[in-house]
């Protein structure tokens, strides 16, 4: 399959990236997204703007007591990280998770999160971790609370003319417990279902879930119910799963049977985080 | 037009190519490279896997502008200088890893890849490593074998020559 013609520029810096983003080109990070999706012609840009190489977007460092991870950095980057095996290792965990070796190599987290997949990994990890997503445009920086990133089917809250630069982490305390569950679509690999959940020393948690609604969600209603972490209260928390959501429906999978596999990734999630 | 300058199995080439052209496109029909191979074109079965910089990617869903500049592995160029087979190579015709042959260029860059990181691998490793890799024939379990003779093979030879 081939895509429409576009041009193609690779700038060195974020800077120069900027200056050429106009609404007729794309960035282009990883590809795996964009080019399935150029190659399709569901999508016709004048011009690519690649980032992949741009080296202030790459690497994973901390930054006093936060975590920073380059918009840039592949799913494999941050896969083989001993920062984040150290600090965040539910995002190892949910990395090797991700479609195949190959698209780990190129693939990017900040192509995912501003692609929005409804089915993406790191949607749910990223809301789950407290991430902040930081974004450049040509009047300056903002930071964006991933409580408030992702908007609707495929839409985030990324205005025209910014770029993801990084994703910033509280670094959790230690004590700390997290975790990704996903349900795997065998062909494509994308999560039927995922949860993501992290439970802070002081016993409050955090859940978030993929795949289940059109956009990633925390579930403000499990994470105020696990209260003492008893096997009573979690099955209570359980049981409220994704209440009151507009579930996706595909041949993969109907209401019912997405709102079982919530409940039962989410069960998963929390026995995960038990002492 | 976009000029790209890449380094092919250790040749350097030059070519001007249509942003649009994908990477294997340019290996298959500018390079005549056709050792790797494109099954299903929409980044799922791994035929066309290369190695870009040392890793295994899919040259289906990557521009060739994309690897300029970068250095490039195919299958023609595997074979350690001096060999002709890479113990891959080898492992797959000694426990018939194949049959069609299609997925198999494409098996075995992932594998190769794999194996340079992990050379002591257990079939689970094995088979989690192949998952962008499909077969329509093997039913994989002679993949598998294949790659054990092959890790097996590589720690001999690594063990002669230290
Ligand atoms: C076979 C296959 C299996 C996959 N399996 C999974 C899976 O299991 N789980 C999963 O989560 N994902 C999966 N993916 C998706 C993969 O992770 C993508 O790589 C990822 O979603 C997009 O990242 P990218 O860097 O490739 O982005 P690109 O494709 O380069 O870009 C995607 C979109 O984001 C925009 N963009 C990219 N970077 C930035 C930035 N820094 N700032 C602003 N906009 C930006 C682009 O303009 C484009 O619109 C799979 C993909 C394939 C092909
Ligand atoms: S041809 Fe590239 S993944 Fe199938
Ligand atoms: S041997 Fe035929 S597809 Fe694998």
């Amino acid at each position: 399959m081939i895509s429409y013609e576009f041009d193609y520029t690779r700038p060195d810096t974020v800077e120069a990236a900027l200056d050429l983003l106009d609404d007729d080109s794309k960035i282009l990070a990883g590809g795996h997204s964009l080019i399935p999706a150029l190659k399709l012609r569901l999508s016709a840009p004048g011009k690519l703007i690649d980032i992949a190489r741009i080296p202030s977007l790459k690497g994973i460092k901390m930054d006093g007591n936060e975590l920073v991870i380059g918009a840039a950095a592949t799913h494999s980057d941050i896969l083989e990280s001993d920062l984040i095996k150290q600090h965040l290792p539910m995002f190892a965990e949910g990395a090797a998770l991700i479609g195949d070796p190959m698209i780990r190599h190129k693939g990017t987290l900040g192509g995912s999160l501003a692609h929005a997949d409804p089915s993406a990994d790191w949607p749910a990890m990223v809301l789950a971790a407290e991430g902040t997503v930081v974004v450049q445009s040509k009047t300056g920086t903002r930071s964006i609370s991933s409580d408030d990133f992702f908007t609707g089917f495929y839409s985030t809250a990324l205005e025209s003319g910014e770029i993801i630069t990084e994703i910033r982490f509280p670094i959790p305390a230690e004590g700390t417990k997290m975790t990704y569950q996903k349900f795997v679509q065998p062909a494509s690999r994308f999560a039927i279902v995922g949860c993501a959940a992290l439970r802070h020393p002081d016993g409050t948690a955090r859940v978030a879930f993929t795949g289940v609604a059109d956009a990633p969600f925390r579930d403000t209603a499990v994470e105020n119910a696990v209260g003492d972490w008893s096997e009573e209260a979690l099955e209570a928390a359980v049981a409220l799963t994704a209440q009151g959501m507009e579930f996706n429906v595909d041949h993969y999978a109907s209401e019912t049977y997405r709102h079982h596999l919530a409940r039962v990734y989410c069960r998963k999630a929390l026995k995960a985080l038990l002492y | 037009m976009a000029k790209i300058t890449v380094k092919v199995n250790g040749k350097v080439y030059s070519h001007e190519v249509e942003p649009r052209l994908l990477l294997a496109h340019y290996l298959r029909e500018v390079l005549s490279l056709t050792g790797t191979h494109i099954g299903c074109d929409t980044s799922s079965c791994g035929s066309c896997t290369i190695h870009l910089d040392g890793q295994s990617v899919k040259s289906c869903s990557m521009l060739a502008v994309q690897a300029d500049g970068c250095e490039i592995t195919t299958i023609e160029g595997l074979a350690p200088s001096g060999s002709e087979l890479h113990p891959l190579q080898e492992g797959f015709k000694e426990c018939h890893g194949l049959q069609c042959g299609f997925c198999t260029t494409g098996m075995i860059m992932s594998a190769a890849d794999f194996l340079q990181s992990n050379p002591d691998p257990s079939e689970e490793q094995i088979r989690h490593a192949l998952e962008g890799n499909f077969c329509r024939c093997t039913g994989y379990h002679n993949i598998v074998k294949s790659v054990q003779w092959a890790a097996q093979k590589m720690k001999e030879d690594k063990a002669v020559t230290a």
